[in-house]
């Protein structure tokens, strides 16, 4: 495959590795969990984790979610994203969300998991696998963008479930992730860091002047195809108690758009489960790699 | 009356000899019942006589009671030997072959005793369970409810069993028995819940009402304050009178943790119901005796799904219809009802919809059924009807949902836009009710059916007339059927949403308007029924929660709530409304389940 690509090859390339990065450190710190871990001390692991390797700056810190909210229930105001002294028991949900930012480069990933058994976890599992296929093909054929968040909202209806990525700030199924370049100094306001959201002001401003928006949710801004560029694309669906989502980096070109890695945690459950991307889901898979063994080096959290 | 058989003895291991009566052919299936307090052998006089042509029926008086002699101590009482002795008449009267339990009161405390001992359960076949929890399940079941902070189980038992307390104290029981006083109390009690029902005299000895106050006084605060794991895998069906004055529903429910193959039916009467129901009681226990002889495989009923939440399970071993379940509020309403043990038969015209409720549903409780049916048609109505009662018997709770949206002015309404409205909105509610509540009359009553009307109902608007008129209909209709069905313990609800954020929008009809104006008018209300905000999950919350209640009338939303207040006090301010022209039609109808 030929891609004219928006961005260098070398530079996809290191987007890759840190996005690889990035789930790492998820899949790391899932095999640490267990039973009475709270939220701030999961997200602390992430943050730690990543920091020790090189990343110097966060378009967000880490984010952790369990048990229900994973489905973001009864989430009023924004702040109720941050991780709680919510306890992990057994059997509960989790989802790991991190954008960590190295040289500039920006990775932003969701990992969806379980402590041991959860049926319901297992399914919405199994049925994400349709979203990855969807929004490439939709994107791909140059579909505006407001019209494949109904589409996705169409299918959550048909499958049962309902839209939770509706929750985040305005209501966004996707943002656009450039390189950060910025002299402001590394500080993270509201879990934010000011450098990112400088990039982000800044390209919000580029794309309004051209009636488009680098936030893709279902409002009239988002009627265009999407921007050639980086995508980070967070379909997060719910059902009752559970939530469950993926975040990867889409690559969009000016006549094409693919995932810029297939090599990851959620997209090799599928695979293993013979669940290509977009198949219609049926039967359990294989559970996660990510089921915590019971023998996990103890890591202190910071207090 | 039939003649009293000629009582055999059974000797315990004490010593004692227990009076025991059999009727019927003694090779058929054996159902052995056993009496409550204050009662002996004859409370099961008239159940018997129903039961006997098909069954080989045993009554015994319980050691104390009737004919049987009494232990001389107070721990002569204690549940082991009363659940011991069980097992010695059920191995007297029917040996090598499980027998069939039928209990009450008293007598349910002492069988679920018997079923939950892992040395005895092989003796039963099942146990039908009347007005008698297992004092251990009630223990548990209060205390989770205090660990939960919720004091309320705790308040509740205590209200229903004032009178265990006054059992505890010295002599003075005894004396309100002897002087008399007791038994005007007693008389009372049993009134409630039958009147307008014949009385039916309990024949019951002086020796019944002191002897059994011995019962409460070895066994009460043992199981209470430490109640044991006690659970049994024989299927176990529990039969709650609609006027139970002893226990609320809560405590009999909560057995279903400890029951995987668990059944709960309600039935019309008091705590008295084996003297004063006997037909309704033979018919479900020769439902279930013959769903077990007959070998099936049991399907695993109030089982909690293998992705249920924790929490209470206040449908545990109840059947379920929703139409219109493919979607929207009735789809969000099985899922709210299966997390609580409900079992679901999902209805939709879409088969793919409907299966899917169901699949869910399963996940979240009993294994769920689905159907695909167009409740417009009366003649499929009846045969799903006929299916579910054959499949998985007379449901306990209707909720007939299914309906669809249609906006615009009656000048624009053609006649075959109202008959669509009428057959579906309307029809599909008559054809519910008609084909279900004879069966859940039969049945013994204590049903619930809740049919989805609108706040229309009583909105009237020049954006929707045939809309609100069908649901108009709905709502007279359900109030109608309210006061037919109140003799026999079913309660009707109409439920009037209000703006409820399902896909109803998506598939209404605007009548008179081309294409594009519909378009339009469509995204218009989408949008406005998003920026409400109101989930069907959110609407179903508060359906589930009102069934136990079943009320007349069951605003959901504020504006539904508001629109009833104001059709109520400020009439002419809905005639103001009504003239409203919507800028094409923003309706604010009703919403629910998508089309059927």
């Amino acid at each position: 495959m030929s891609h004219t690509t928006v961005t260098n090859a070398t530079d996809v390339a290191r987007f890759r590795e840190l996005q690889q990065l990035a789930y790492a450190a998820a899949q790391s710190v899932a095999a640490t969990l267990e039973p009475g871990v709270t939220e701030r001390q999961a997200a602390r692991r992430i943050r730690t984790w990543l920091e020790e390797r090189g990343v110097q700056d966060w378009f967000h810190t880490p984010f952790a979610w369990f048990g229900d909210r994973t489905a973001f229930r009864n989430f009023r105001v924004p702040l109720q994203f941050f991780p709680t002294g919510r306890r992990l028991e057994e059997g509960m949900p989790f989802i790991l969300d991190c954008a960590p930012v190295r040289d500039g480069y920006v990775a932003d990933i969701g990992y969806a998991g379980c402590l041991g058994d959860n049926p319901v976890h297992d399914r919405l599992m199994d049925d994400l696998a349709a979203y990855r296929g969807l929004i490439v093909a939709e994107v791909r054929a140059g579909r505006p963008l407001r019209e494949i968040y109904r589409e996705v909202d169409a299918l959550i209806t048909r499958q049962g479930y309902d839209n939770r990525h509706q929750v985040y700030p305005g209501r966004v199924i996707a943002h656009q992730v450039t390189r950060v370049h910025s002299r402001l100094p590394k500080a993270i306001v509201a879990g934010f860091g000011v450098r990112s959201l400088q990039t982000l002001f800044g390209d919000l401003i580029v794309e309004r002047l051209h009636h488009r928006s680098p936030l893709w949710a279902d409002g009239k801004i988002s009627q265009h195809p999407a921007t050639p560029g980086l995508w980070a694309v967070e379909p997060h669906i719910g059902f009752r108690g559970v939530g469950v989502k993926f975040e990867e980096i889409l690559v969009v070109t000016e006549d094409d758009a693919y995932w810029l890695d297939d090599d990851l945690p959620h997209v090799r459950r599928w695979a293993a489960a013979g669940r290509g991307d977009g198949e219609p889901a049926d039967g359990a898979a294989a559970t996660d790699a990510a089921a915590p063994p019971s023998t996990i080096e103890k890591r202190d959290a910071t207090p | 009356m039939s003649e009293t058989p000629h009582p055999r003895h059974v000797w315990t291991a004490d010593g004692l000899r227990l009076a025991v009566y059999h009727r019927g052919d003694p090779a058929a299936p054996t159902v052995l019942c056993v009496h409550g307090y204050p009662d002996n052998a004859s409370v099961w006089d008239g159940v018997a006589e129903h039961l006997a042509d098909r069954y080989h029926v045993v009554t015994y008086d319980v050691r104390g009671a009737g004919a049987s002699t009494a232990p001389r101590q107070r721990s002569g009482y204690r549940m082991e030997h009363l659940a011991d002795d069980l097992a010695r008449v059920a191995d007297a009267v029917s040996p090598g072959r499980p027998v069939h339990l039928l209990a009450h009161d008293w007598g349910s405390l002492q069988a679920w005793h018997a079923v939950t001992d892992e040395r005895l359960s092989a003796r039963f076949a099942s146990f039908t369970s009347i007005s008698g929890p297992c004092l251990d399940h009630v223990a548990h079941w209060i205390r989770s409810g205090l660990r939960a902070g919720n004091p309320g189980r705790l308040l509740s038992q205590s209200a229903h069993s004032t009178y265990i307390g006054f059992f505890h104290l010295p002599a003075l029981p005894e004396l309100s028995w002897l002087t008399g006083v007791g038994g005007l109390v007693l008389g009372a009690a049993e009134r409630v819940g039958e009147s307008g029902r014949p009385r039916v005299r309990a024949r019951r000895h002086m020796r019944d009402f002191l002897n059994g106050l011995e019962l409460y006084r070895a066994n009460i605060r043992d199981h209470l304050r430490r109640p044991g794991r006690r659970s049994t895998s024989i299927p176990v069906q529990v039969l709650a009178p609609t006027r139970e004055a002893f226990m609320p529903e809560g405590a009999q429910t909560a057995a279903a943790e400890w029951v995987p193959d668990f059944r709960f039916h309600r039935l019309d009467g008091g705590h008295w119901a084996p003297r004063t129901r006997p037909g309704v009681i033979a018919r479900r226990v020769t439902d279930l005796v013959e769903e077990v002889d007959a070998g099936r495989a049991p399907a695993p009923r109030a089982t909690a799904g293998p992705g249920a939440s924790p929490g209470p399970r206040r449908f545990a071993g109840q059947l379920a219809v929703v139409t219109g379940a493919g979607g929207g509020i009735g789809r969000a309403t099985a899922f709210e009802l299966a997390e609580q043990g409900a079992r679901i038969i999902a209805v939709d015209i879409d088969e793919q919809t409907a299966a899917r409720t169901a699949d869910l549903a399963s996940l979240l409780g009993p294994a769920a059924d689905s159907y695909r049916l167009d409740v417009a048609d009366g003649a499929a109505m009846d045969r799903f009807a006929k299916w579910v009662r054959a499949e998985h018997g007379v449901p306990d709770i209707v909720i007939n949902n299914a309906g669809i949206g249609i906006g615009g002015p009656f000048l624009g309404t053609t006649p075959a836009d109202w008959e669509r409205a009428i057959d579906v909105n309307l029809w599909g509610v008559i054809h519910g009710c008609r084909a279900f509540a004879p069966m859940m009359v039969e049945s013994g009553g204590g049903g619930r059916i809740v049919n989805t009307a609108s706040c229309a109902a009583y909105l009237p608007s020049r954006a929707f007339p045939a809309y609100a008129t069908t649901k108009a209909a709905v709502l007279m209709l359900s109030r109608c059927l309210r006061g037919e069905l109140a003799e026999h313990g079913i309660r009707v609800t109409a439920v009037c949403p209000g703006v409820i954020h399902t896909g109803i929008i998506a598939a209404t009809r605007f009548a008179g308007a081309d294409d594009r104006v519909a378009t339009a008018a469509r995204e218009r209300l989408e949008r406005l029924y998003r920026m409400r905000g109101y989930t069907p999950e959110r609407a179903a919350r508060r359906i589930v929660h009102a069934i136990g209640r079943g009320p007349e009338l069951l605003p959901i939303t504020g504006e539904a709530h508001g629109g009833l207040l104001l059709s109520r006090l400020a009439p002419a301010v809905l005639r103001a409304t009504a003239r409203l022209a919507p800028p094409l039609d923003t309706a604010t109808t009703g919403p629910q389940g998508r089309t059927a």
